[in-house]
């Protein structure tokens, strides 16, 4: 089952948040939702959860319209807001019978469904518990198990692993990397390493539009201009490799090191070596860095 | 639907503040009906019971905003709005399933006053010389006008996130169509005064308390709950 995202434009008062923005998670994908704060993640989330109502465009969810078949979604959607909604006066197994409940499962099929989520999302220790009582990294998983109570096909989770330490961090990450196996995700974050620990695919917004779309691999090596290093014992004047067309930015760094910015990582290594040795330098050091997602984001959403 | 119903009440009881508020009702009830002497049925020495049906609304327009000023407000501050929002449920079928644990909440608070009936009945002289017809019409305008203040009280907790604006709100609206559409109409002697009482809450509940369930009563608290109904679903659309 896929998302996809059609054109969505939102407004608030008179400021844009969405500006017509697309993108499709295919079948089985996690697709990484990546953003500033600010930049629109949220409000398509709840668009795509039929929370909201956008101005313009559509969410698709396996082809029913989130505007026209809101009550169809809901069924096999799964969706985790920021601030994860939770009743903390009632107790764990309560909670989710409750919600399974509103999703129609009924008596044995319930119990059922609620039994094996307390189980994979490690709560059998706390499904006795108040929901209140249960410390953040707990509830998160009550959050998770909520969303996914009714063994939706498709999952949207809004910044799951927000003010959480590392620890509960790594296991959330794990939970949602098992639990989304068979699923389509779209989960939104701003962590980075989040992205390259979990998703397929990369969606970067920024300021109410889509800057990036691609797979994680592709869009890390196509983006890529790569980096390199060169370090040696003299000086280096950077006018002795500016007439290569391999080379397309330089940089001084001082004390004897420049850095190279690239498209064709082989050739201009081969350029930059060649003047090492017709100018007779000696060569400490020559490092090649592939652009992170890090630098990537960073590029497209400093401005 | 009915989940979420049971829900509701769940979470009346969850908090020591629903017991203290249906024993706050019930002993107010009782100091006006047996113990203070302006209004004791002992000391009046009548078998009767128009102390209870003329206080009650008194204690509802208060009572009741606070059962159901968290119903709305408290979930959106919470954010729990928005699971029950993103569910399965219509924006109707939350907001009826809200407004029937609001009136079974009211129901539950009013059935031990049957006991003051069944205590004046055997009081009677002979035994039974009670208006049975007037107090069962006064019964159910009671609950009508429960339900009344039950939708407005609804009504109000989705104006505000705040559960304390929206009983303020609840209790003001609730005194406005009880007391003060007829208080008004007093002022003047014309056609639109006629018309402002017969618009008040106090007007219809007054004359079911003659034991006359009269059909034009019934379609004003019915048409007056369903506008509030619609009015509150408005104002939770989706935006």
């Amino acid at each position: 089952m896929s998302l996809e995202v059609q054109q969505l434009t939102k407004k608030y008062k008179k400021q844009k948040a969405l500006d017509g923005i697309s993108f499709l998670a295919a079948p089985g994908q996690v697709l990484g939702f990546l953003g500033p704060n600010g930049a629109g993640k949220s409000t398509t989330m709840k668009i795509a959860s039929g929370f909201l109502l956008p101005d313009e465009g559509d969410v698709r969810i396996n082809g029913l319209s989130v505007l026209a078949q809101p009550r169809e979604v809901s069924r096999i959607l799964g969706y985790l807001p920021e601030h994860n909604p939770l009743y903390l006066d009632m107790y764990v197994r309560e909670f989710l019978e409750f919600v399974a409940n509103l999703y129609r499962l009924k008596g044995k099929a319930a119990r059922m469904r609620v039994e094996r989520m307390v189980d994979q999302c490690g709560l059998g220790e706390e499904q006795h518990k108040k929901i209140g009582a249960l410390s953040k990294g707990y509830r998160q998983r009550v959050g998770l198990a909520r969303a996914l109570v009714h063994d939706p096909r498709v999952v949207i989770l809004d910044e799951p692993t927000t003010g959480l330490d590392p620890n509960q961090l790594l296991e959330i990450r794990k939970l949602i990397r098992e639990l989304g196996k068979d699923k389509t995700m779209v989960l939104s974050t701003h962590i980075l390493q989040e992205v390259e620990a979990i998703c397929d695919k990369v969606v970067i917004i920024h300021k109410g539009r889509i800057v990036a779309e691609d797979l994680l691999s592709r869009l890390k090596s196509a983006k890529g201009l790569t980096s390199l290093y060169l370090e040696t014992a003299q000086a280096l004047d950077m006018d002795w490799f500016s007439h290569f067309d391999s080379i397309h930015k330089i940089h001084d760094l001082g004390s004897g090191q420049l850095e190279f910015q690239t498209f064709d990582v082989d050739k201009a290594r081969n350029d930059i070596l060649r003047v090492v040795q017709e100018k007779g330098l000696s060569l400490l050091s020559i490092r090649q860095r592939e652009n992170n997602l890090e630098s990537i984001f960073q590029q497209l959403t400093l401005s | 639907m009915w989940r979420l119903f049971v829900k509701e009440i769940n979470t009346f009881f969850d908090q020591l503040s629903g017991y203290l508020l249906l024993l706050a009702f019930l002993t107010a009830l009782g100091l006006v009906v047996w113990v203070f002497p302006e209004t004791s049925v002992l000391e009046y020495g009548f078998a009767d019971l128009e102390a209870l049906f003329v206080y009650t609304p008194f204690v509802f327009v208060f009572l009741v905003p606070a059962i159901t000023m968290r119903m709305i407000a408290e979930e959106r501050k919470s954010g729990t709005w928005e699971l029950l929002v993103t569910s399965p449920l219509s924006n109707s079928q939350i907001i009826l399933a809200k407004y029937a644990a609001a009136l079974a909440l009211i129901v539950l608070a009013l059935l031990p006053t049957l006991i003051y009936y069944y205590s004046v009945y055997q009081l009677g002289d002979p035994v039974g010389n009670l208006d049975s017809a007037g107090f069962f019409g006064s019964f159910i305008g009671l609950i009508l006008i429960g339900a009344v203040f039950a939708a407005i009280g609804l009504f109000s907790s989705s104006l505000s996130d705040n559960q304390i604006t929206a009983f303020v709100i609840g209790v003001f609206l609730g005194f406005l169509f009880y007391f003060g559409l007829s208080a008004i109409a007093s002022l003047q002697r014309n056609q639109a005064a006629l018309f402002l009482e017969e618009l008040s809450l106090s007007y219809h509940y007054n004359s079911m308390g003659r034991g006359v369930i009269d059909s034009s009563n019934l379609v004003y608290f019915v048409s007056l709950i369903g506008t509030l109904l619609v009015l509150t679903g408005i104002k939770i659309k989706r935006a």
